[in-house]
């Protein structure tokens, strides 16, 4: 646990679902070095390209009671990835020090083993180049001395404009992410498969009003000062409802 | 600056350039990375007030709109022979376009200028289009607001002096409760969502207000689906709990509003429902004396508002001096809403009146019980000092679900109304006003009044679009009938404010009320998306006279891209992009001023232009120069300014006045702000500042502004405004009133012709009422029982972003949004491939189950949908074999009815749009139908100078040479 894991922390209680983090990576990426990204038919039936993060929409219960998540999902950089054994050449493989999954594009054979052991769906093979995709966590930015350090983040989250994308070392306890899923209920996708994913989620948190009876009437209720107070309605139960003494 | 393209090498040529983004009107500052003379990346500016860094997937996908196959290249003419629509053209020189527009137009301003018409879509120029128009001299100009959401301005400017988005909005800062109703993704974009964030992380409470619960209202803490339309019900039922309970704020109701002037209510005088004041002289100026009277509780008598150590009453009849029966406007406010029951509201609005009490009582309780009190010391217009501002922090947003529908007046009134009895105005946690507003209920600018506004070869006498005040400032003839094309400031919609763009081409078409020559279209898609009615209108755009004319003689188009309308248009005009370009968000339009103090902002150039692209700028400029246009030429008629960044700097609004487009960085050396010499080294000065102008207020300056004397004769002395008077809140609506009583034939001024008095009688109510939207009044509601309405995918912005090759793969096509038990009442599965149907029309389109949507409405993403080959794209993609617009459903007019034959479908106050008035039924496509979107159109080829080849597949990689 001592070493650094680099990971995202995605709050879906204020993810707007807007697809920023989903373009932001794509004009980054595709002229970097994970690059390029490729369109197929662009201008056609169908396009299709490599995206190393995509927002899904779901909608949860019936109406009224409709909740509607916008659930964003790129690689969670497991702890234990499940990609990493299956690759036969070594080209999928996870940094030691800084625990980023990462794909060698010098030895990809763009044979798939490794999306298929991916339980979160979570790499894009590259039909043009034949090599498998990923999200590298930006490790072309994140490093680069030339950038202010607060630039010195993935484009995701840079441009998130709900600031829902947090990124940062999940194994320092004093991280921005490590708090954030300690404070906030952060949770692992898919626990069960053991993968240990670096990168958390954080659920929706709902903010509710309790209004107390006593607090719709006020000794200063401004109705005083017009020689009226607030009236109940001559339809509304009284006595002289139920008795006639 | 240092480089963060990580592949650059030693011979690489990156360059950093700061700008303002255009892929939707929200402006946010952005840091353009170019690498060998293409786009790198496109990031958020951190230092830019509006996105704080941040940047949407519209803005991160600026690469692919830069370098779109769609884009127009070459100046265009439509072939001889060809046929409009067809999309037929040829090149020609920008010298022949200009050559043949000035010919025509020079002919059409000697004779009879109103035969030229210029109407533009979201351009964010207006200033300049504006300008451009009235010294041609056409009355027939206007932008898009007419069909966006000219109820929003109207409505709130009309009530409260400001509007929101870019002249006012939430403060969500320091608000604890934020209700959000029937507001699109896009307005206003990054700054809500950064600060919808904040507000959540803050521990506030979101309810979302919204037929649909999408994009922002799926992180709502609670959604209240509500019935499109019935928005002023839900309102006027909130209004009267409120009141009910006495939670409304009581002392800024007296201070800051009307509510306690007394209204004259005897029936008989030419005075009715008017205010009454203590001496009636001639009132100048566009502000509202302070002669008015209050009834005082202490001396039991009648006394001139804000007497010193007068509190009047809010409730209760009086009788003046000389028996005239009079109330405060106040209590003439509680007995409208007296029947506005929350059980009444129930039944219109499908919330039910436990949950509209409780909202009202959240609202009332945190309005009263959570004040925010800032220690800010300021002084009001009477001269009274405060030692606080204080903060009532329940806040409101609202956009063009409210502002859409043909009740969408008054129900923003009610809205604007809500927010005044909260004592949410200009003060933290509520509404707060943006610069240069608030202005004067209403603003000041003015029309010409009648025809004689209009002549040959000279300056419109008044503005195109203004801000009536009563009858006497209609746009109108000696008969009551319209001077202008699109009939705005007529007796048909008084306070049009934005002009009615989508009755432009029907009106044209039809000669009524008169024909034109020449129509200028910028950037609107007017043969798509931003038109009703969109099959007809697009005949209409090609129908011929008898002699074979064309209906409306000559139409020109400028636009970035092969929109729909080009295929339409006689001559083509290639716009550039907005990154190859100078622009402003000028303080004479629409600016990006911040709650704080006014801001403005520039674009600059990050790369030449495309092709022969030419900004339009530009063309106006030249247009003006070869024309002769007054401000445009020298004494002696000489051009005047070399270009559009010429024309920035050196324009004044008054010789010597010191007010030109942009407010920052004038003087001869760039010493003063708002107002000061032209400077020759404005630009850079921009430049070198992020782009961007943020003048910040000082403390005191930055709440109540409508009555804060500080602020108030600051913005006098900067000549934001020409009054330093207090803007009181109109509760009371005391300018429809004078609109009604001219109806009613009790007032001496002009009157509305007899066919539209009763109309007019009935909508300019001096305070807001429910009523059934227009269209569902006139329609067979038990064959067509469902709303349908449109909504904005926060990744696409209106139709721009068809082309973008990223971007559509987000939203290649739409479906029709339905809730499960409507379908299945329909035998309609998920998927299916159904009809939906109008009284004007019938779509073929797919289904989709939601559970996030009331069963009462069905919807669609807005402008997904395509005709055939627009916008370049394969005649086999998504957009037009599967995407469908909704607008085919959708008429400019309303069916024939008592008030005449050819009204708008519009708000009758106002003009706007009343797109999500449709009422609709669905149901499933036959078996043997084909899986394809109807109506089809024939496709158009691609235009000269876009790009011929569609690739199979493309990888876009910066910098290698290949794309620019």
């Amino acid at each position: 646990m001592e070493m650094t894991q680099l990971a995202l922390v995605i709050d879906l209680n204020v993810c707007v679902g807007c697809h920023a983090c989903v373009t932001s990576c794509k004009e980054w990426n595709t002229s970097g070095q994970a690059g390029s990204m490729s369109d197929d038919r662009p201008y056609g039936a169908d396009p299709t390209g490599t995206f190393f993060n995509r927002v899904q929409t779901y909608e949860i219960g019936a109406f009224p009671n409709t909740e509607t998540l916008h659930f964003p999902k790129s690689c969670l950089h497991c702890e234990d990835p499940p990609c990493v054994p299956v690759c036969p050449t070594g080209a999928s493989y996870k940094r030691k020090e800084d625990g980023i999954v990462l794909v060698d594009y010098d030895k990809c054979i763009g044979c798939k083993y490794c999306s298929w052991a991916c339980p979160y769906g979570a790499r894009e093979i590259d039909e043009h180049q034949k090599v498998m995709k990923k999200c590298t966590l930006c490790v072309d930015r994140i490093y680069d001395q030339n950038l202010p350090e607060a630039e010195r983040k993935p484009a995701c989250v840079l441009a998130c404009p709900t600031s829902a994308r947090l990124f940062g070392d999940v194994h320092d306890p004093e991280s921005v992410v490590s708090a954030a899923i300690r404070e906030n209920g952060g949770y692992q996708l898919m626990p069960e498969w053991a993968t240990k994913p670096a990168s958390h989620y954080l659920p929706r948190r709902k903010t509710r009003i309790k209004i107390h009876a006593d607090e719709l009437s006020r000794a200063d209720n401004p109705l005083k000062k017009e020689r009226q107070l607030p009236q109940p309605g001559k339809s509304e139960p009284s006595l002289d409802d139920v008795t006639s003494w | 600056m240092q480089t963060s393209a990580s592949t650059a090498t030693t011979q690489d040529r990156i360059e950093v350039k700061n700008t303002t983004c255009y892929m939707c009107a929200c402006r946010c500052g952005i840091r353009v990375t170019v690498k060998n003379g293409e786009v790198r990346y496109i990031e958020g500016n951190p230092e830019h007030p509006l996105n704080q860094g941040v940047i949407c997937a519209k803005g991160s996908s600026g690469i692919m709109k830069q370098y779109s196959p769609a884009r127009l290249t070459r100046p265009l003419r439509r072939k001889p022979g060809s046929e409009r629509g067809a999309g037929e053209f040829e090149p020609i020189s920008w010298e022949e376009a200009f050559t043949l527009i000035t010919e025509r137009l020079a002919r059409i301003r000697a004779t009879d200028p109103k035969k030229f018409a210029l109407f533009t879509g979201r351009d964010q120029m207006q200033a300049l289009t504006g300008l451009f128009a009235k010294q041609f001299g056409t009355p027939n100009y206007a932008a898009h607001g007419g069909f966006c959401s000219v109820n929003m301005a109207a409505g709130m400017i009309y009530t409260i002096g400001g509007s929101f988005w870019e002249f006012g909005g939430p403060d969500l800062e320091r608000a604890k409760l934020f209700v959000m109703i029937g507001t699109a993704e896009d307005h206003h974009s990054n700054p809500m969502k950064i600060a919808l964030s904040k507000f959540k992380r803050n521990g506030g409470r979101f309810v979302s207000i919204n037929p649909v619960r999408t994009g922002y209202s799926a992180i709502a803490d609670e959604w209240l689906p509500i019935r499109p339309g019935t928005d002023g019900a839900l309102l006027l039922a909130l209004i009267h709990e409120i009141i009910r309970l006495g939670l409304y704020d009581r002392d800024f109701l007296v201070q800051y509003s009307n509510s306690a002037e007394l209204v004259n209510l005897d029936e008989n005088s030419s005075e009715y429902g008017m205010f009454v004041r203590t001496e009636v002289p001639e009132e100048e100026g566009c502000f509202d004396p302070q002669n008015k009277l209050w009834w005082d509780r202490n001396t039991n008598k009648p006394v001139v508002t804000h007497a010193a150590g007068a509190d009047p009453f809010l409730l209760g009849e009086f009788n003046l001096k000389d028996g005239t029966p009079v109330k405060p406007s106040f209590q003439l406010l509680q007995e409208r809403v007296k029947d506005y029951t929350p059980e009444w509201a129930e039944g219109i609005t499908g919330i039910s009146a436990a949950t509209i009490r409780r909202l009202a009582h959240e609202m009332g309780i945190t309005a009263r019980d959570q004040k925010i009190e800032l220690p800010i010391a300021w002084t009001d217009a009477w001269g009274k000092e405060h030692e606080t501002v204080t903060g009532n922090p329940v806040a409101f947003h609202a956009m063009r679900g409210m502002a859409a529908h043909s009740n969408g007046f008054h129900t923003i009134r009610a809205m604007s109304i809500l927010m005044s009895l909260l004592g949410t105005i200009d003060r933290p946690g509520g509404f707060r006003h943006k610069a240069p507003f608030p202005r004067p209920i209403p603003p000041c600018a003015k029309t010409p009044k009648g025809p004689e506004g209009v002549q040959a070869n000279t300056p419109l006498g008044g503005m195109a679009l203004g801000w009536p005040a009563d009858p006497d400032d209609l746009f109108v003839d000696e008969k009551g009938e319209p001077v202008r094309l699109d009939k705005a400031f007529s007796w048909e919609y008084p306070l049009a404010v934005h002009g009615l763009m989508h009755n432009a081409i029907t009106n044209a078409w039809r000669g009524d009320p008169y024909p034109i020559d020449t129509m200028l279209i910028f950037m609107a898609n007017m043969a798509w998306n931003s038109a009703m009615n969109t099959v007809q209108v697009r005949d209409m755009l090609k129908d011929k006279r008898e002699d074979g004319e064309y209906k409306i003689p000559f139409l020109i188009v400028c636009d970035a891209f092969q929109s729909e309308m080009t295929a339409f248009a006689d001559l083509v005009l290639p716009d550039t992009t907005y990154l190859e370009r100078h622009d402003v968000m000028s303080m004479l339009d629409r600016p990006i001023s911040e709650f704080d103090g006014p801001v403005d902002s520039v674009r600059i150039p990050v790369l030449p232009p495309t092709g022969e692209c030419k900004p339009f700028q530009e063309v106006l400029i030249e247009l003006g120069s070869r024309l002769k246009l007054p401000v445009f030429v020298n004494q002696d008629g000489s051009r005047k300014y070399r270009d559009y960044p010429d024309f920035i700097i050196n324009y004044e609004t008054e010789p010597g006045s010191g007010i030109g487009f942009l407010a920052g960085w004038r003087g001869k050396g760039g010493e003063k702000f708002m107002r000061g010499e032209p400077n020759p080294r404005q630009w850079e000065m921009y430049a070198k500042n992020n782009c961007v102008y943020h003048y910040h207020l000082p403390r005191s300056y930055q709440y109540m502004r409508n009555w804060n004397q500080g602020y108030l004769e600051w913005a006098q002395r900067h000549r934001l405004t020409r009054y330093a008077e207090p803007i009181n809140i109109h509760i009371y609506s005391e300018v429809l009133q004078k609109f009604r009583l001219a109806a009613q034939g009790k007032s001496d001024g002009r009157q509305p012709p007899d066919r539209l008095r009763q109309r007019v009688d009935t909508y300019f109510d001096p305070l807001p009422f429910y009523h059934e939207p227009l269209e569902a009044q006139l329609s067979d509601n038990a064959r067509y029982p469902l709303n349908a309405v449109t909504q904005r995918p926060m990744a696409m912005y209106h139709s721009w972003d068809s082309q973008n090759a990223w971007l559509r793969q987000i939203h290649a096509h739409n479906y029709l949004f339905v809730n499960p038990q409507t379908a299945q009442a329909q035998g309609i599965a998920d998927n299916d491939w159904i009809w939906v149907e109008s009284m004007h029309g019938k779509v073929r389109c797919m289904c989709r189950h939601s559970e996030a949507v009331e069963p009462g409405t069905v919807w669609t993403w807005n402008a997904i949908g395509k005709s055939k080959g627009a916008w370049n794209l394969a005649p086999e993609a998504n957009e037009s074999e599967k995407g469908f617009l909704l607008n085919h459903l959708i008429s400019e007019e309303l069916p024939a009815n008592r008030d005449g034959a050819h009204l708008s479908n519009s708000d009758p106050v106002t003009g706007q749009a009343a797109w999500y008035d449709v009422k609709v039924r669905i149901y499933k496509a036959d078996a043997g139908e084909p899986e394809q979107t109807s109506p089809q159109f024939t496709a158009v080829p691609s235009a000269p100078g876009t790009r011929k080849v569609r690739p199979a597949w493309q990888a876009y990689f910066a910098g290698k040479g290949k794309w620019k």
